[in-house]
């Protein structure tokens, strides 16, 4: 299990193969990878910056990630959230899962991804042409969040 | 009482401060009435501090207006949180 934020990008495919190594009980990884995309309406977003709380995201991420390692049975996690200022099309964030089958994979990664967004403390600004602004906690994200609460969502993965 | 003060997203950027150590009279033993006394600062402070724009956490542990503050807490004032 382990959690990094850093300004560097991320290669995919190494990650992955450092997840899965060493553990031939292993049956299924399976990861989500988070775009810079163009989130506002009438002007196109020429890069966003992200800042975040130093001790208490690794903490949260950290609180996330153990609860759904112990929910599904996960194998192995890794999260890795990028800083700094980022462009269009970027890589901003991993969440890599492994387990016995695919089912608690699935569940496992996109619970992480769901929690992260409305639990973990990190900040975005997007720049347009047009100046900058701070984005806010979207209601779609906390109702993707919510819907975890429901204690019969995919518990039998 | 002495507590340490970090700010991050849109009200450190408009408040230009990021961490203070700030000592903060009786009335401010709760986040709601620390955000009543910062807002006294001045009118970008009211403006940015509004009870509506602003989360806290209280020694890295996310903390509702009526939580209490001790001496020596670390106090994080942020705008909504938008990671991912």
């Amino acid at each position: 299990m382990s959690v990094l934020i850093q300004e560097a990008d991320f290669d995919l495919a190494s990650e992955l193969a450092t997840l899965r190594s060493g553990n031939s009980k292993v049956g299924a990884m399976v990861s989500f990878v988070g775009l810079v995309r163009d989130f506002s309406h009438n002007e196109t977003i020429e890069s966003i910056y992200l800042e975040y709380y130093p001790g208490m995201t690794e903490k949260a991420l950290n609180k996330i990630i153990a609860e759904a390692t112990e929910r599904w049975s996960l194998i192995n996690v890794r999260v890795i959230h990028r800083i700094g200022q980022l462009f269009a099309n970027e890589q901003i964030v991993l969440v890599a899962t492994t387990a016995l089958h695919r089912g608690e994979a699935f569940a496992g990664c996109e619970f992480i991804i769901d929690y992260l967004k409305t639990a973990a403390p990190f900040w975005k600004k997007e720049q347009t042409s047009e100046g900058s602004q701070w984005l806010e906690t979207r209601d779609t994200d906390v109702k993707r969040m919510e819907h975890w609460h429901n204690d019969t969502v995919r518990k039998s993965a | 009482m002495k507590i340490e003060l970090v700010y991050f997203g849109r009200p450190r950027e408009h408040l230009k401060v990021s961490r203070e150590t700030a000592d903060v009279p009786a009335e401010a033993s709760t986040l709601a009435g620390l955000l009543a006394w910062l807002r006294l600062r001045g009118d970008i402070w009211a403006q940015e501090l509004a009870d509506s724009r602003v989360r806290c956490a209280i020694n890295q542990e996310f903390a509702g207006l009526p939580a209490t503050i001790n001496e020596h807490d670390e106090i994080a004032i942020f705008s909504p949180i938008s990671g991912g």
